[in-house]
């Protein structure tokens, strides 16, 4: 488990230090994604503790959220002020948003044939 | 009286606890571990969502006890720090179904382009159309991806960073209320589209989501959220130097 820890911060490390030094806009942990992406490419397997780490990590994704989220303590004047206005973009927006991507995702998918297995396919 | 030897024992105490990191660590945890004992006996269903509730608790046991924010992020801090990490561990369900990604390339790439695009115009122009002020309207602009890469955006556009975390926040949670619904509705069935759609909305918050229902619509949605933030930061800055 120590070594799937300190593989998965080695790689966020090269990634923060690969962002600055090169002076890209991507920030050091997507370049971390991507790094130990080429690492597992590499290697042609994941090891079992980096599985059991990442799938504990991701598992509990929205816990690591909190701690920002309660934030929302210091902006509560600026939100009673302009709430209305905040709220309607953020929900039209996600909803939006959503309907766009998953619209066009269909789209390209049938026009160039890669449609989803029927593995691939859930509800509705 | 013994109660004045025992309260200002308990002041003490508190005052010792307080200033450390264990008990806003332990109280976060908490706080996230009734949220989801909530969701779990609601049935699993969406609108109970346990970071919504750890939020709710959390700030209200802060204005209770008349904490300011700092004090609690000092010690949530070590919470909060994983998401780097978690980030970085999105790679290993990418390599475990990349055979089923790398087909999808064409499909990911035309609905990256067109989600990034319309969640930072819309959240701008919805913002703009209410009379929402210059400074907050831009602090939505990267509302739709992970924390740690918005608050960055923000900075660089002149918004204020720690809105963006409450806004980005807020996105989250709604993106994982309605996802579930909304593509029912849609009769979408393709789990990849389906987790693609709310990896780009609702970053890693509709991700977790995802990866609730399914794994292949997780880890779509994870690598929707890692596109987006490199899209995200690209396009803000380019979308909101057209806008002035």
């Amino acid at each position: 488990m120590i070594a799937a820890l300190m593989g998965l911060l080695a790689c966020q490390l090269a990634g923060e230090l690969l962002a600055r030094l090169l002076g890209l806009p991507v920030p050091g942990p997507v370049l971390g994604t991507i790094l130990l992406f080429l690492v597992l490419m590499a290697r042609g397997r994941i090891p079992d503790t980096l599985r059991d780490v990442s799938r504990t990590l991701l598992a509990n994704l929205s816990l690591l959220f909190v701690p920002a989220g309660v934030g929302i303590i210091q902006h509560l004047d600026r939100l009673r002020g302009e709430w209305l206005g905040i709220a309607a973009a953020v929900f039209g927006s996600t909803v939006l948003t959503m309907v766009v991507a998953v619209l066009v995702f269909r789209g390209v998918s049938r026009l160039t044939g890669a449609d989803a297995a029927p593995s691939d396919r859930g509800r509705a | 009286m013994i109660t004045d030897v025992i309260e200002p024992a308990i002041q003490d105490v508190w005052v010792y606890l307080t200033a450390r990191p264990l008990v806003w660590l332990t109280v976060t945890i908490a706080a996230y571990l009734i949220g989801q004992w909530l969701f779990e006996r609601a049935g699993r269903r969406p609108l109970v969502n346990p970071v919504a509730i750890a939020v709710v608790l959390l700030v209200a046991l802060l204005m209770v006890t008349g904490t300011d924010y700092q004090t609690y992020f000092d010690g949530a801090q070590f919470v909060h720090f994983l998401l780097g990490p978690a980030t970085v561990a999105l790679a290993v369900p990418l390599f475990q179904n990349f055979s089923q990604v790398r087909r999808a390339a064409l499909p990911m790439l035309a609905a990256l382009v067109a989600g990034s695009v319309t969640a930072i115009l819309s959240a701008v122009g919805i913002a703009m159309l209410f009379g929402v002020s210059l400074e907050t309207s831009r602090s939505l602009a990267s509302k739709s991806v992970t924390m740690p890469i918005a608050m960055g955006i923000t900075e660089q556009i002149g918004g204020i960073p720690s809105l963006t975390a409450v806004v980005v926040m807020i996105t989250g949670i709604i993106g994982a209320m309605v996802v579930t619904p909304l593509m029912d509705l849609l009769r979408i069935g393709d789990w990849r589209a389906r987790g693609f759609a709310v990896g780009v909305a609702s970053h890693g918050i509709g991700t977790a989501r995802a990866f609730q229902v399914n794994e292949i619509a997780g880890t779509f949605a994870g690598i929707a959220m890692a596109l987006n933030g490199i899209a995200t930061a690209i396009m803000v800055p380019l979308l909101i130097s057209l806008l002035d």
